[in-house]
């Protein structure tokens, strides 16, 4: 007979697939139908969301505060558009290289970031980000600068599905590597390995005495946040097929941040959740009102930080429950 | 020389703008992005001033401290009391969120032109000695930026309120039982750091210029004083600023092609091999 504190069985039940997980996946396919018009902003959420959950893995599971993601993003988008310009656009191959290189970063940097306390890894993530920005923007023979990589060619997906004008085959490519990308976070988080990590995040003192190498621990997923955020930023090379020296600026991390408070940390779905809120929100307000976007994000963020912590998924949850007590 | 100095004189100026976010970040362990905001308002305020009313530029510094205390007062009592306690990633995004709201308003009240400012005629000129020319502005900033490190040391370390302070931020609970009014000395330092950024931002109009984008652009550089300087440390906050001042404008006139790399190298050489930033102090939590 097993005792209480052996019990695994609460942590088999988030293991597993829920229902509404798969209605949830049903929703961008069904968009795609819907809107067929808009299968480029459809590309632009799948490849943010992707980036989001990245920061998520890392910030949201592992508590580390990063001001710098970006810059594993645009190491991913430089390496995939580099080799699409100088005639290797096999879509897949770029893709590899560029999470080879952001983990390599990753892994390198990692041990910068895990010196310090809070304040000390906010500033060396941004500094780490903001060199990198600083090295495209001078480097113009070689990234092209502001005017972003000569003659971006990608190659058909798999030889034979070419990436259209109205981003079709963007579509199914960025959905796909996110939909697989996913998974495999979903195991991660619920493996030993993700419990751990949260054991470091709600009491980093304690996780040493249960034997967890935390520093170690912590490397690793900084790494796999590198190489998905990598990943990310291959696919916006790949489907736009231009790279510029924004894809390392500080604004895209900020916004990143924001979009991941906004739909939840810490829950793989609050990434994704918010941002596609975000990215939506965005469209439809940035044309009715482009100057004054920013003012409503800043007090949107406010707002968030002061009422609303867990987002939207913390407001769904509490919903359940409630919904639950109403119930019994 | 020419070089050293002009370095010394903007990291001076950097010193007066980040000692504010020293006293709030450092002291009160608050994470406040929102710093070059109230810095920008500084700047603001004392260029509208100039423009509609005859106030001497000399005279428009002390009224701007005093727009900016009251402004850090009603802010600390309605939004940032609440998240002393909160995690430093809370206080990211929130500050963050305010100083993108500073930044529209910004733009919507003055527009995204740069705003000119002309100094009084005792202030322009420089001094040619042998092998360094001398800016006069920049003198002053240098003279005022030891004068105000000086005192800022002396009020910390020497004066009661200091005492209450360093308590207050050490532990505030035994502060209080000790009959400290814990609240009212943290409203008092935000109010002191948000008049400092004020201040500096006044100043600063000179030579960094002035537009809405002014929080984003260089709360790089007054986070890297921080870090670097260590918390709650004017010396350190003095010392990082100078280092970094010269670094800058060094790096800007030898190698040019590096840009604002060489800033950054620096800043996360130095965080890699003192953590604690320069002369950082060990607070126990």
């Amino acid at each position: 007979m097993r005792d209480d504190a052996r019990n695994l069985a609460p942590l088999q039940k988030t293991a597993r697939w829920r229902r509404a997980e798969l209605g949830f996946w049903l929703l961008p396919v069904v968009s795609y139908f819907v809107f067929p018009e808009n299968l480029l902003l459809l590309s632009q959420i799948a490849i943010t969301g992707l980036f989001c959950l990245s920061l998520d893995l890392i910030l949201g599971y592992a508590g580390i505060v990063s001001l710098g993601h970006v810059a594993f993003f645009g190491v991913g988008a430089y390496a995939a558009g580099l080799l699409a310009s100088h005639g290797m656009g096999d879509p897949l191959f770029g893709l590899a290289a560029a999470a080879a290189s952001a983990a390599a970063l990753g892994y390198a940097t990692s041990f910068l970031v895990l010196r310090g306390a809070d304040l000390t890894r906010l500033m060396v993530t941004l500094g780490v980000a903001m060199m990198l920005y600083e090295l495209a923007n001078k480097l113009t023979e070689f990234t092209g600068g502001v005017d972003g990589l000569p003659s971006i060619d990608v190659r058909p997906l798999f030889g034979r599905f070419a990436f259209d004008l109205y981003g079709r085959t963007g579509y199914w490519y960025c959905l796909t590597v996110l939909f697989v990308l996913f998974v495999l976070a979903r195991r991660l988080v619920n493996s030993p390995f993700g419990l751990s990590l949260r054991g470091i995040r709600l009491n980093v003192g304690r996780m040493p005495a249960l034997g967890t190498p935390v520093n170690r621990r912590l490397s690793a997923i900084y790494t796999v946040g590198a190489l998905y955020a990598g990943i990310a930023g291959a696919l916006l090379a790949q489907t736009t097929q231009f790279v510029a020296v924004d894809v390392l600026a500080f604004p895209r991390s900020a916004e990143l941040l924001l979009m991941l408070v906004l739909g939840g940390s810490g829950t793989l779905y609050g990434a994704l959740i918010g941002t596609s809120v975000f990215m939506t929100a965005r469209y439809l307000f940035s044309s009715l009102n482009p100057q004054y976007w920013q003012f409503w994000l800043g007090l949107m963020l406010v707002l968030i930080v002061l009422f609303a912590r867990g987002g939207i998924m913390g407001g769904l949850r509490s919903l359940m429950q409630w919904r639950r007590g109403k119930v019994q | 020389m020419t070089v050293v100095f002009d370095g010394i004189a903007s990291g001076m100026l950097l010193f007066l703008i980040s000692v504010g976010l020293s006293v709030t970040l450092g002291l009160m362990n608050f994470v406040n992005l929102a710093h070059g905001a109230f810095a920008m308002l500084g700047g603001y305020v004392c260029v509208t001033l100039l423009k509609h009313t005859d106030v001497p530029f000399l005279a428009t510094l002390p009224l701007v401290m005093i727009v900016l205390a009251l402004v850090g007062v009603v802010l600390e009592k309605t939004l940032y009391r609440r998240l002393y306690a909160a995690t430093h990633l809370d206080q990211v995004l929130f500050s963050i969120g305010l100083m993108v709201m500073s930044i529209a308003a910004a733009h919507f009240a003055f527009g995204d032109n740069q705003q000119p400012l002309v100094l009084p005629a005792f202030l322009q000129g420089q001094i040619n000695l042998p092998g360094v020319d001398v800016g006069i502005y920049r003198l002053f900033l240098v003279v005022l930026g030891l004068t105000i490190a000086l005192s800022l040391e002396l009020l910390v370390r020497r004066t009661p309120f200091g005492a209450k302070l360093r308590a207050a931020v050490d532990n505030p609970r035994a502060a209080r039982g000790l009959g400290i009014d814990v609240n009212r000395v943290f409203t008092l330092t935000f109010a002191l750091g948000s008049a400092l950024a004020g201040l500096g931002g006044a100043l600063g109009v000179e030579i960094l210029g002035l537009d809405p984008g002014f929080p984003l652009k260089y709360i790089v550089y007054f986070l890297i004083v921080v870090a670097v300087g260590g918390s709650g440390s004017v010396k350190g906050s003095l010392l990082a600023s100078l280092i970094l001042g010269v670094a800058d404008v060094a790096g800007k006139y030898y190698a040019p092609e590096f840009g604002a790399f060489v800033i950054y190298a620096v800043m996360v050489s130095m965080l890699i091999f003192r953590p604690q930033g320069l002369l950082g102090r060990t607070v126990a939590h």
